[in-house]
This record gives structure tokens, C-alpha cells and sequence, in this order.
């Protein structure tokens, strides 16, 4: 083998210094005094209280993405040393000089700055010259949302970073089948992982993909075997490994987060017993089996608007409600949102007296009848044909009080564990999902949602439901605390109850039923909608009707926005809508067999579409039809595709569409002179941009090129 | 060529639209490309009937259609027995009011009493509704208050029997559609069997409602759409222009009874654009042919349409022009149209003063009054005071008194006007109350201020003061009753007086929120008219000059009907239902009945059908990967399979993309929605089964030899008929009405048919 090695050993390479050079220019003004201001900006309020409970390992839950962007975020953290001690309450709060600044801005400020070699570079795949590839590095070098996006602990620069990552490299492999693709699948599973918004994005390249792919089964020059092993290999890149990293991700932010927190109260029993902590400290070592005897506390599994337990207190129903309806006036049932001693129940068997569990215990299974005992006041759990006091189309719940009235008791109940996975299965402690039938009207035990007025101290109603949606959550029940009751007598039994629970067995609950739990709660979680001074609807975009203020200076002038380069922008659109007219004038004359440009040229024109228009049409138009908060900054990625575009477009149109030289030349004195124009802006709105120098309000107001802009004035 | 060989054959007219020509020299292909611009010879491979030509071989389309052509009739005429029969049987039971017959029954009735209302969806329907009450003998005197009301000798048969009518041609129209698009009578009478027996199509056919019109006028439209698509081959004859036409009046039908009516429309215009897409790359035409083709499709696709649908609301604004329950959700200037509304022909003072008493409307549309009554806020919502909101409905406390800064004594003499920059207090007539705002937050705006009533007798404290602005005005501008646009900036903290358009829950009994917005932005929310003003002191002016221009209208009622749509928000105690519910048939909707006793009517999909139509989906897209990938691969296939596949992506990607349109859009929906929306989207979805299925067990050769491929094939059939037969007998209750027992008591009728928890009969 030495024959291979030949001497002298050579190392050849080659630079692209344009390359170099813009990506210097790209780190400069990304990187260049990233600790000013030395102060809490715009979002970092929010995402950097997950960064504080990522440092104390804490757990939380955050609907507005998946964890990667945050676990991003917490990383540059961890560098920095960060240790979590700081509240992120207010806009404009000074770091204190423990809060390593530089570090926690440093990663999305990177990403932001490799935006422009990547776009080079891109531009280079879609087959455009280096010229081209220059005047989108320089677009969005120069462009000051951009910039403002990435010097802060923002995740915008991170998932338009991913996103070209994913696109370059795909189109890297698909110009020269290589390893490439492996790296395209990663950076999708990645840009999906920081924001969902990166979804519209990789659905875009799938469909790039799957087309290419079509090609390549329509080729029959390939032999079969060879096209099922290219479409295999496609799928398991670009599907399969998106799909288990985007898995990868949860499964590092639940091993990682494993302490209780504030967001706790969201999840099921068996989720928060598995963090440190919380519910665990209080639940470690209870029996799992519940048994006759058995004293628990009933968690109701709806969450909304507050979690609560099934409660009872010496206190009846009014005799006649503020309507005129009537009640029972036995004794109030409802659902508490507090731990209490009157949350306790003691599950009887209707058979036998006694209130103690047997040894051994003798467990309690699906579908058997059982008796529910309130600790504190002894009276059954009961419920009968009387409307209940809020949803008078239910029936009431109450705990029996006879009093001699022809109302006879109805108390008894059948055990249904819905999540049950044989018939004769053990109602076990946190675990079990159980409704509880009332047996005299199969009506089942259900949290109504309403709260009840002042003569209910506004607790939860309680009611029993016979036309119940069959997979309502607001019927099931978990038992969350739990012992074996040990006191036959009652007192002896009120001082059991308020004791602390005790013994021990540990439980844990799989991956991937936290996984599910948090994806879906994640998914639904409704934050109330809120209005924002400086939210936007998605058309105020095209035109960057509104502008963000990020930050103002505690004492001067000096102010940090969110506003584009408007000369950019312009270009953007202008190329967004030349393209399209183009290309609706192309595809009418193709039809009509008149062949403007040659093949070759035509594929690399729809390429560019495919990419560059149909990459901003995936990230503009779902947010019309969302109705969440919207701000500018939500454009930024589709923004990005456009800046792809436009250089593209102009040499596109230098090559073919011009004939004669001089309006060639005409063309790039006119593209040199918008560059220029382009820098211009860029320089006048860059005190907006890094926040200094501070500018007088006579400025500020030179600044304000659009009336709808906010722009601030401090009053001297 | 083939024009010469045909001449001598060729009468006059009675061939001028039917095709004798033998051409056996032509190929399959040629059937689709037209040879010469004459278009009345280009019809080949599209005969009309009657035609024992055969040609020998290559022409496998012209088979399938010569030997469909004897039965089809036959087979149509008893789909249209069943179809009917199914439809009209018990049409009278239950003899009381059903579900939405009591809105749609109501609306017929008002139709026929010219009083004007307010729905959320178009008039269309429920101007046939009341057409049909109205040529059967009924008066519009029946109340239609609540479900289960007695209907005792009203003439309602009328309005149940055409909309059942209507729902009768469903099954004929899938059955020509499907013929059409497969050229197969058995995909053509599996999908009309499907929808014949089907126990929803049935139940939701049988009531006065706005669906079984809606879909008529959906399937019309497609199968016009389909018909016209099989003319290509004689552009701008009369047929041609027929169905052309008919395509564009069933589509401004479809829209005209609901909004839903859209995504046909968006069916018929993707389709179209393929259509002219195709005539442009056919190089035969000219660009003057493909102008025409172009502007007589915007013609009878878009004018047309357009047109009709705005006719359909003029006859809606002329027919209902006395006063009626809708008049509230409509600003001032469309209200003085209506005869009996206090603004119709009204006179009163022309500019605001102090001492007037006024109602004040907001100027969103559907934006309401602003009102106040005897209810606190309750605890924990900011102040424990008066409640101040925006009502949609005319009231008594909607009264509010223009009052000077300090005095509250009427002067004597000429009351002084009110001018932009003035300062007032609003006093609430019946409580005496002043309209109030401080640093609280607002009930359900968190960022804006809570508006309340405050003090007693008009004495109150420095929170009581407000601004008022007239839009666009200057200092000392009076302001005009009904015209000025009016903003009242609290002086205290100035904001802005806002009506946030969100419904309030139970304490403040569903009505609209108030509050105080300190952003400042002029929008219709924060702006104010002075709608009746009553001040005994000034001279009364005529107010005539309002009268509101048709398009003005026809707009405001557009508006206020999408925003009746989208205020429809799932309630506490209602069930909700969810568009994945839908296509596995998981929950129906009663109709009529809850309790043993009664007499119940349960719309529920026939689940043998549903579930079909399910896996039908599943196989369709299967069969069409299957069937590209092996074309696109270059495999070669036979001509019979060349022609299934094609009729898999053109007629199967057809009704696909009609299932999609309009199933898809309900996911992204806010609004409420139940059960019966899927409806168009199932007659979609059985047409596809139909088609689907009939393929698959032609394929049955793929697998077995030529004797047991057709007997696989028949017994697929039979079989396929006689479960749906067997369903429909087993669940036909569920259409026509059960007594007794529920099903899961014992004794029920029904008893081991609850097949999924989830239903409720």
C-alpha cells in the first residue's frame, strides 16, 4: 500500500476571499459589541427566564416552541457561567455584572453572522455566479432587522440559520450526490426543533426533494434497484432523521429538566411524580394498589383553569339558588384547587362496616362498586335526579345527608379505569385514570368547570354527567396522594389524615408517555391572547408598516428597534413581483412553444422559484390565517428567501433578457448605484440598530421615515 | 380527412350534435387532440347513443360506452325511484319542529311576513324555504320558537317536502357524475347506492334546512362542471354554452345558501384554469379562439355568478322591508331603510346638546349600543361597579344624558350644542349612573381599562369626565346625530372609549365588552354615532338624507355576516364537535328526542357506508401511487390499465381535490362546527368509493385468471350491495324515527347496534 502515499506531500486550496471577506464583515457587525447595552432587551425578558430554569435544571413548559432553541440559548449560558440567579422581569433591567452579557448573546449572534456566508454559498448551489452570490451576502449583511435579530438572546438568526443550512446542503447533494444530504436531514430536525415555524420550511424542502426524487423514478436509465436505494436513502435522511432528532430533543430537555417547578400544576400525576421534588417529595413511598380502606386525595385530570381535587365541607346547598331553583341542601361537594384535609376520601366497600384495610389489602379493581367516605365529615359521596346548582342540565353531587324527605341515599359508584390495559385491572395510585359511574344513573362524576358563587367560597362545581363526551378528561380521576388507613375510629382518623403521608416505592413513568404529555400540552396550552403595543398583522409586513422598540436607555435618547433597511425591503418586493410576472409571462409563452430561454436556463429559473418564492410564500401565508400575536420579526425568515432571490433575478435578467450591451451596462450602473443606496441606509439607520450613539430628538425624528413608526423621545 | 370521408353521411341538423363518422384509422389518442378547427366534426370517441358502431380494437373507450348506454337509463330511473322513495317516506314525522327548523323554518316564515332579520348565512335558501311555505298554504303565522314545538295543522309538509325534494337528486347526480368521469355504470351505481342508503344523506334531506339545498346546488354545479368538460370537443355549440351556463347558476346558487358554496366555486375555478391551461398548449388554436374561450368562461363563470348572487340579495333587501329582530346588528344609516324602525322617516334635532337624551352605537359594524344596566361587575373583575356594556339589541338601557362638566340642572332656553374639544359627563338614564373608567384592568382586554357606571344622581367624581372628538373635525365643530364620527377620550387617563368586540361571559350576560383603550390608533372600535337623540328643545329636522346606496348595503351585510361567523364560539355546555369526528362517522347530532318516551331522530352516517367511504380513501391514494409510479417507471401496461389509471387521476384527482376542498378549510376554522358540515364533503367522498372501488375489481385480473378475475368481480359487487342493503335495514331507524327504549337499556330496538360509545341513540 505505500505506492499510494507518493512524496513530496502536497497541500493544495483554494480560498474564496469574497467569501472571507463578507464573512469577516458578517462577524464584525454581528459580533462587535455584543454587551451593549448592558441591559435586558425586547424578548430576552422572556426566554431568558427558561435560560434561568434550564441553568437550575427546573422544570417548564413553553408553548411557543419545541426546547432546542432554549437548550441553545442555555448553553451559551452555561459558558458564560451563568447561574440562573437573575429575574427577568422587566425590559431595560440592568444585567448585574455576575451576568456574563457577551456569552449569553455570543450563539445567536453566530448563527446570525454564518446567515451570510451560507447565503454565498447558496447562491453558488442554485447555480448563479459569484457576483449574484456577493449581492445577497451584502443584502443581508447590510440589513438592520437582521442584525438587530442576532446581536440579542433571541432564536430568529438561529432557525433562519438552520434553514439555509438545509437547504444549502440539500442542494449541495443534489448537484453532487455526496454526504451531504445526512447533514441537510440534521439541519431540518434542528430548525424544527427551535421554532415550529421552521415546519413550513422543511415541508418546503420535502416537497423540493420528493419532486427531484419523481425525476430520478422517471429515469430509465437507472436500474431499478439502484432508484429504490436513492429513494430509501432520501426518506431516511430527510424523513426519519428529522423526526428522531426532533425526539432527541425532548428527550434531552425532560432527562435534563428534572426538578419541579412553577409549571408543574400543568401535567398529569404520574409526570410530576416523576420530578425532583414537588409532588414526588409528598407522593414517595405511597402504596400503589389503592384497597378498600384506602385513604386518597382524587385529582381530576383536567387541568383547565386550575387544577383541583375532589372536596367536601360542612357546608349544605342553598335551599333555593339566586334563580329560584331548589336544591337538596345535603352537604356541598365541589373541587378545590388547594391541598386540604377536607380533600381526603376513604374508599368503603357497600358491603362491610369497617374503614380499614385489610391485611392483606384487599385492592380495588375496574369495574367493582365501591362507596366514597369524606375523611373529615364522614358522609357519603351521593348523587341523585336534582339539578346541579350551575349546569342545571346535570345532575347534583352531594355528600348524603338523610334527612327524612323520601330522597333515599344513591352512594354507590362502579370503578372505571379508562386507561386500563386488562379487564381485571388494579386501581393503582396516580397511574390509574378512573371515572367513577353512579350506579343508579350511570351518570358519571364530572368537573363542570364552573366555578360556584359566593355560597360555594367560588370552589369548583362538581356535578354527575349522563351525556358525557366519551373521551372527556373532565371525567377522569387519579388518585394522588394515598395510604392505607390504619383508624377505625373517627377521631383517631382525623389526626391519620393530617398526618404526612409516608412508605416507600418508587415510580417512574416512560419517555414516551412524558414525550406525548408535553407535546400535546405543549400544543394546547391557550395562552389568553394578548395585545401587544407593537404587534402587527402579516400584510403591515410587506411594507414594514410598524416598526418594535427593543430598548430605550434608562436616562438618554439612545434606543435600540426592529426596522429593516427600507431600500432593501423595497428590493425585495420589487424581485418578489418581478419573478412572478416573469415567470407567468415565461410559462404563457412556453405553452405556446415559444421558448424564450434554453432548457438548461429554465430548470435553474424554477429552481430559484421553487426555493427562494416558494420559501417565502411557506413562511408568510399561514400567518394569515393564524390568530395568535404577531409581530415583524415573525417575517424575517421569509424575508431571507427574498434576498436569495433578488441578486439572482438581476443577473438572470442581465444574462437573458438583455440583448444589447449598453443596457446591460445600464442594468449594473443601476444595481451599483442600489447597493450604494442600499449602504447609505444602512449607515443612517445604524444608531437605531446598535443602539449608540444616542441621537437628539430632531434626529430621531429625521429618522422616522414612516408616520406609522413608533420611535421614542424622552422628555428633557 | 376524416371531415371528407364523413360529408355523405352527415343530415343537416339531426347530426349536428351526435357523431356517425366511422373512423377506425383513429387511435385512442387521437380522441383527445382535435384534428381540424370545424367543431362540429370533432367528437370523436364522445357518442351520444344509439350507435352500433364498433370499432375493432384499439378504441376501448368506445366499448365501455356502447354497452353502458342501454342500461344507464334503466339504472337511472331506479336510482331516481329509490332515491326518491328513501327520501320521501315519513316525510311529515315528526310533526313537530326538528333542530334547525326552528331558525330555518323561522327565517322562511319572516320570507313570507317581510320581516327583516339577521342570519349568518346568505338568503338564497331560506328565500326557497319560504317560497316553498308559500306555494304550499303556508301562512308564516307558525312561531318556530323552540325544538319540539307541536307543528299541530300547519302546512309544513310544503317546506319539508322540497328541501327533501332537493335531497332526492343527490344520488342521481353522484350517479351521472360518476358515469361521466368512469364511463363505468357499476363505479356510477355504487356511488348513487352509497348515497341512497346512507342514513344521514336521508335524515339531513328530511327537515327544513339549508343543507340538503346547499348540496344540491353543489353536485348541480359539479355535474354541469363534468358535463361541460365533455363538450371540449364542440366548443361554443349550443350544449357547450348550456352547461357552461348552468356550471356559473349553480355555483351563484351554492353561494347564495352558504358560504360553503365557495369551495365549489374554488372546484369549478381550478378546474377551468386546467381547461384553459390545456387550450393554450394546443397549438391549433388561435390566440383569437383562446381570447374567446377565456372571456366566455369569465363570463358565465364569474359575471354571471356574481350577477345572480347579487340579485338573490336585492330581492332579499326588497322583499324584507318592515322592522324586524335584525335591525340591531346594523348601523344607523341601513336601519332608517326599514318601515317600523324608529330611524325610518325620523325627524330629530341635527346637532348634539347638552341635556339631550341619546343612544350611542359604535361604529364597528355589529358593534352595539353602548349600555348599562342594574349588575355590578362581580369580585375579582377590577371594580365592584356598575357594569357598562355594548348590546346588539334595542333597549330602554340604552339611554344615555348629555350632561355639562358640573351642572345638572336643565337650563332654560336654547340648550347650548356640544363641540369637539368639549367636556361632558354621560348620565345612564334608568340607573343614574355616569359612565366611568379608571387604572383598573378591563374584564377580558387586560391591557385596556375597565369602563364602569359610577355615583348616584349624576354626582359622581374627576373619573366621570370625558372628551368629546369629532373625527376629522376642529375645535368648536358641532356634532352632527348619525353622521359626526365621535370619540370620547377619558380626561383622566386618556383613553379611549372601546368596544373590544369580545363576548362577555354569564355575570355580564353574553353582551359585548367596554373598555377604555390607551392606545389612541382611530379605528371603527373607538369611534361613535349618536344614533336616536331626543331633546324636546331643539326643532326636529328630517333625516333622509341617510338612505344608504345598494352596494353599501350589500357590503355592510356581508360584513356583518362574517362577523356573525366567526363570533359563533363554542359555548360552555355545548357539545363540540371536531372536523377528525367527521369522516369515522364518531358522533352524530339529535335531531329530535331525547328521552325513551320520545320520538327520536338521530342524523348518523350509515357506519358501513362511512367507513367504506374511509377506506375508499386510503385505496384511492394507493392505487393512483401505485398507478404513476409504474407510468412515470415507463412499465408497460395494457390498454385497459392505461385507461384505468386515467380515469383514477383525472375523474378520482377531480372528486379527491372536491373531498379536500371541502373537508380541509374546516380545520383551520374557529368558529363552532358540527357533524353536518361534512356532508358535501361525503357525497365527494361515496362518488370516489364508487369510482375507486369499480377499478379495483377490475383489477382483479392482476391477480386471477380470466374466468375467476370476473367472478371475483361480481362477487365483490354483490357483496359490497348486499352490506349496505343490510345496513341500511339494520340502521334505517335512526332516519325514520325510534321509540322505546335507548340503546344501551335493554329492550332497545336498537340494541346491539351502539357499535362505537360515542353515539348517542
Amino acid at each position: 500500500r505505500w505506492e499510494m502515499l507518493q512524496l513530496p506531500l502536497v497541500v493544495t486550496a483554494q480560498v474564496d476571499l469574497l467569501l472571507v471577506l463578507v464573512s469577516l464583515l458578517a462577524f464584525w457587525t454581528r459580533l462587535s459589541h455584543l454587551n451593549y447595552p448592558n441591559a435586558v432587551v425586547f424578548d430576552e425578558v422572556y426566554y431568558g427566564q427558561f435560560v434561568s430554569l434550564y441553568m437550575k435544571r427546573v422544570f417548564f413548559i413553553d408553548d411557543s416552541g419545541p426546547p432546542l432553541g432554549h437548550m441553545i440559548l442555555a448553553s451559551g449560558a452555561y459558558l458564560g457561567g451563568f447561574d440562573g440567579n437573575f429575574v427577568w422581569n422587566r425590559i431595560g433591567a440592568e444585567y448585574p455584572s455576575t451576568v456574563n452579557v457577551w456569552s449569553l448573546r455570543l450563539l445567536p449572534a453566530l448563527c446570525g453572522a454564518l446567515c451570510v456566508p451560507l447565503v454565498y454559498l447558496l447562491t453558488l448551489e442554485l447555480k448563479f455566479s459569484h457576483l449574484s452570490a456577493l449581492g445577497a451576502a451584502v443584502l443581508l449583511l447590510l440589513e438592520n432587522s437582521l442584525i438587530v435579530q442576532s446581536r440579542f438572546m433571541l432564536l430568529e438568526s438561529v432557525l433562519i440559520f438552520f434553514v439555509l443550512l438545509a437547504f444549502f446542503s440539500y442542494l449541495r447533494f443534489h448537484n453532487a450526490p455526496s454526504s451531504w444530504l445526512i447533514l441537510s436531514g440534521v439541519s431540518c430536525g434542528a430548525a424544527v426543533g427551535v421554532k415550529y415555524m421552521g415546519l413550513f420550511s422543511y415541508l418546503l424542502l420535502l416537497v423540493v426533494a420528493s419532486l427531484h426524487t419523481w425525476k430520478l423514478i422517471g429515469d430509465k436509465t437507472i436500474s431499478h434497484m439502484n432508484v429504490c436505494v436513492q429513494s430509501v436513502h432520501r426518506v431516511l435522511c430527510l424523513v426519519v432523521v428529522p423526526v428522531l432528532l426532533y425526539v432527541f430533543w425532548f428527550y434531552v430537555h425532560l432527562s435534563f429538566l428534572n426538578r419541579s417547578g412553577p409549571h408543574d400544576q400543568l401535567m398529569s400525576s404520574a409526570f410530576q411524580a416523576s420530578l425532583q421534588g414537588g409532588l414526588s417529595r409528598i407522593t414517595r413511598g405511597q402504596p400503589l394498589e389503592v384497597a378498600y380502606g384506602s385513604q386518597v386525595t382524587l385529582r381530576s385530570s383536567v387541568s383547565q383553569p386550575i387544577p383541583c381535587w375532589l372536596h367536601s365541607h360542612k357546608v349544605n346547598y342553598p335551599i333555593r339558588y339566586d334563580n329560584g331553583r331548589g336544591s337538596s341542601h345535603q352537604q356541598q361537594v365541589t373541587c378545590y384547587p388547594f391541598k386540604d384535609v377536607n380533600n381526603w376520601w376513604i374508599i368503603k366497600d357497600p358491603g362491610r362496616q369497617q374503614l380499614v384495610v385489610d391485611t392483606p389489602p384487599r385492592p380495588v379493581r375496574h369495574g367493582d362498586v365501591i362507596q366514597l367516605v369524606h375523611g373529615m365529615t364522614s358522609r357519603f359521596l351521593n348523587s341523585h335526579d336534582v339539578a346541579a346548582p350551575m349546569s342545571p342540565h346535570t345532575q347534583e353531587v352531594s355528600g348524603y345527608i338523610d334527612f327524612n324527605v323520601s330522597m333515599p341515599a344513591q352512594n354507590l359508584w362502579r370503578v372505571d379505569i379508562s386507561n386500563r390495559e386488562a379487564e381485571s385491572e388494579v386501581w393503582k395510585t396516580i397511574l390509574s385514570e378512573v371515572r367513577l359511574i353512579h350506579v343508579n344513573t350511570s351518570a358519571v362524576l364530572k368537573l363542570s368547570g364552573v366555578s360556584l358563587p359566593d355560597w360555594g367560597f367560588r370552589q369548583l362545581e362538581v356535578v354527575a354527567d349522563k351525556l358525557f363526551k366519551a373521551h372527556s378528561s373532565s371525567l377522569e380521576w387519579t388518585v394522588e396522594e394515598h395510604r392505607y388507613g390504619t383508624s377505625q375510629e373517627q377521631k383517631e382518623r382525623e389526626a391519620e389524615l393530617h398526618s404526612p403521608t409516608h412508605i416507600d416505592v418508587d415510580r417512574k413513568i416512560s419517555f414516551w408517555a412524558k414525550f406525548v404529555e408535553l407535546q400535546w400540552k405543549m400544543l394546547t396550552v391557550k395562552q389568553e391572547e394578548s395585545e401587544h403595543k407593537y404587534s402587527s398583522s402579516p400584510l403591515e409586513w410587506i411594507t414594514m408598516e410598524t416598526n418594535i422598540a427593543y430598548w430605550l436607555h434608562s436616562s438618554t435618547n439612545a434606543q435600540i428597534h426592529l426596522i429593516g433597511n427600507p431600500v432593501s425591503w423595497g428590493v425585495a418586493n420589487l424581485s418578489l413581483l418581478a419573478y412572478q410576472l416573469l415567470a407567468v409571462v415565461y410559462l404563457l409563452r412556453r405553452r405556446r412553444g415559444l421558448k424564450d430561454v434554453p432548457d438548461g436556463v429554465w430548470d435553474q429559473f424554477v429552481c430559484l422559484g421553487c426555493v427562494c418564492v416558494g420559501g417565502w410564500l411557506v413562511n408568510f401565508v399561514p400567518f394569515l390565517l393564524m390568530d395568535k400575536t404577531l409581530f415583524l420579526y415573525h417575517y424575517l425568515p421569509a424575508l431571507c428567501y427574498l434576498y436569495l432571490l433578488s441578486p439572482a433575478l438581476l443577473e438572470h435578467a442581465h444574462t437573458h433578457l438583455l440583448s444589447s450591451v449598453t443596457h446591460q451596462r445600464a442594468l449594473c450602473v443601476g444595481a451599483l448605484a442600489v447597493l450604494l443606496s442600499i449602504f447609505l441606509t444602512y449607515r443612517t439607520f445604524c444608531p437605531l440598530t446598535y443602539g449608540s450613539p444616542e441621537l437628539s430628538a430632531h434626529q430621531l425624528q429625521g429618522l422616522k421615515w414612516r408616520d406609522t413608526w413608533d420611535i421614542l423621545y424622552r422628555r428633557r | 380527412m376524416a371531415k371528407a370521408e364523413c360529408t355523405p353521411k352527415w343530415n343537416t341538423l339531426a347530426l349536428r350534435n351526435r357523431k356517425t363518422c366511422p373512423t377506425p384509422e383513429k387511435s385512442f389518442q387521437t380522441t383527445f387532440t382535435p384534428v381540424s378547427k370545424d367543431k362540429n366534426s370533432q367528437t370523436a370517441g364522445h357518442l351520444a347513443g344509439g350507435d352500433t358502431q364498433s370499432s375493432n380494437g384499439p378504441s376501448g373507450q368506445f366499448l365501455a360506452r356502447e354497452s353502458i348506454e342501454s342500461p344507464s337509463k334503466v339504472l337511472l330511473m331506479l336510482v331516481a325511484g329509490l332515491s326518491f322513495s328513501t327520501r320521501l317516506y315519513m316525510i311529515t314525522e315528526p310533526p313537530h319542529v326538528c333542530w334547525d327548523e326552528t331558525h330555518f323554518g323561522k327565517m322562511g316564515s319572516y320570507y313570507i311576513n317581510r320581516t327583516f332579520f339577521f342570519d349568518v348565512h346568505p338568503p338564497l335558501g331560506k328565500m326557497l324555504i319560504g317560497l316553498a311555505g308559500y306555494m304550499s298554504g303556508y301562512d308564516g303565522t307558525f312561531p318556530f320558537i323552540k325544538p319540539g314545538d307541536k307543528y299541530e295543522n300547519q302546512n309544513y309538509w310544503g317546506m319539508r317536502g322540497f328541501c327533501a325534494t332537493l335531497g332526492s337528486f343527490l344520488p342521481i347526480f353522484a350517479y351521472l357524475i360518476v358515469l361521466e368521469l368512469s364511463n363505468s355504470c357499476t363505479a356510477a351505481i355504487i356511488a348513487a347506492t352509497l348515497l341512497i342508503f346512507d342514513t344521514g344523506c336521508i335524515t339531513i334531506s328530511q327537515y327544513i334546512l339549508l343543507d340538503p339545498i346547499l348540496m344540491f346546488f353543489i353536485m348541480a354545479a359539479v355535474l354541469s362542471m363534468v358535463k361541460f368538460n365533455q363538450q371540449r370537443y364542440r366548443s361554443f355549440s349550443a350544449s357547450w354554452w348550456l352547461w357552461l351556463v348552468l356550471t356559473g347558476i349553480n355555483l351563484a346558487g351554492a353561494l347564495g345558501v352558504k358560504f360553503v358554496g365557495l369551495f365549489v366555486i374554488i372546484l369549478v375555478g381550478l378546474n377551468t384554469i386546467w381547461d384553459l391551461w390545456r387550450l393554450l398548449g394546443d397549438m391549433s388554436l388561435s390566440l383569437v379562439d383562446i381570447a374567446k374561450h377565456f372571456l366566455a368562461r369569465a363570463f358565465a363563470l364569474i359575471l354571471l355568478p356574481v350577477i345572480l348572487y347579487v340579485t338573490i340579495f336585492a330581492v332579499h333587501f326588497v322583499v324584507l322591508n318592515k322592522s324586524g329582530p335584525g335591525d340591531g346588528f346594523f348601523s344607523s344609516a341601513f336601519q332608517s331603510r326599514l318601515i317600523g324602525n324608529n330611524l325610518h322617516n325620523a325627524s330629530m334635532p341635527e346637532y348634539l346638546a347638552f341635556g339631550s337624551t341619546v343612544t350611542i352605537k359604535n361604529l364597528r359594524i355589529a358593534g352595539g349600543y353602548l349600555h348599562s344596566h342594574w349588575h355590578l361587575y362581580p369580585e375579582g373583575v377590577g371594580a365592584r361597579q356598575q357594569q357598562v356594556t355594548a348590546y346588539l339589541h334595542k333597549d330602554y338601557n340604552n339611554l344615555w344624558v348629555v350632561h355639562r362638566q358640573q351642572d345638572n340642572n336643565s337650563q332654560s332656553g336654547n340648550p347650548d350644542l356640544v363641540r369637539h374639544g368639549d367636556i361632558v359627563r354621560l348620565e345612564h338614564k334608568e340607573t343614574t349612573r355616569n359612565l366611568h373608567s379608571h387604572l383598573h384592568e378591563a374584564p377580558l382586554t387586560k391591557k385596556h381599562f375597565q369602563v364602569t357606571g359610577y355615583g348616584i344622581n349624576g354626582t359622581g367624581d374627576a373619573n366621570d369626565l370625558w372628551q368629546v372628538e369629532v373625527c376629522g373635525g376642529r375645535k368648536g365643530d358641532p356634532v352632527k346625530v348619525l353622521r359626526s364620527k365621535v370619540r370620547f377620550l377619558h380626561r383622566a387617563t386618556g383613553c379611549v372609549l372601546y368596544s373590544s368586540g369580545k363576548t362577555l361571559p354569564k355575570w355580564g350576560w353574553e353582551q359585548i365588552e367596554v373598555t377604555c383603550s390607551p392606545y389612541l390608533k382611530e379605528t371603527p372600535s373607538s369611534q361613535w354615532n349618536i344614533e336616536d337623540h331626543i331633546n324636546p328643545k331643539l326643532p326636529n329636522i328630517s333625516l333622509s338624507v341617510l338612505k344608504p346606496n345598494f352596494l353599501e348595503i350589500l357590503l355592510e351585510s356581508h360584513i356583518v355576516m362574517f362577523r356573525g361567523n366567526s363570533g359563533l364560539k363554542p359555548k360552555d355546555n355545548e357539545m363540540n364537535s371536531k372536523p377528525w369526528h367527521w369522516p369515522i362517522n364518531y358522533q352524530g347530532l339529535r335531531f329530535s328526542g331525547v328521552n325513551a318516551t320520545e320520538y327520536r331522530v338521530y342524523l348518523l352516517g350509515n357506519p358501513v357506508v362511512w367507513w367504506i367511504n374511509l377506506a375508499s380513501l386510503g385505496l384511492y391514494l394507493t392505487m393512483v401511487a401505485v398507478a404513476s409510479i409504474a407510468t412515470q417507471r415507463g412499465f408497460s401496461l395494457g390498454q385497459q390499465r392505461i385507461e384505468h389509471s386515467l380515469v383514477l387521476v383525472r375523474g378520482g384527482g377531480l372528486l379527491m381535490l372536491g373531498w379536500l376542498l371541502h373537508y380541509a378549510p374546516f380545520f383551520t376554522m374557529g368558529r363552532i362546527l358540527y357533524f353536518h358540515h361534512y356532508f358535501p364533503a361525503m357525497l365527494f367522498s361515496s362518488m370516489l368509493t364508487g369510482l375507486t372501488l369499480d377499478i379495483l375489481f377490475r383489477s382483479a385480473d392482476l391477480l386471477l385468471h380470466p374466468p375467476y378475475s370476473y367472478w371475483f368481480q361480481r362477487a365483490g359487487q354483490l357483496l359490497l350491495l348486499f352490506s349496505i342493503l343490510y345496513s341500511f335495514y339494520l340502521f334505517h331507524p335512526l332516519s325514520y324515527g325510534m321509540t322505546g327504549p335507548l340503546a344501551h337499556e335493554p329492550g332497545s330496538a336498537m340494541a346491539d347496534l351502539k357499535w362505537m360509545d360515542s353515539w348517542e341513540f
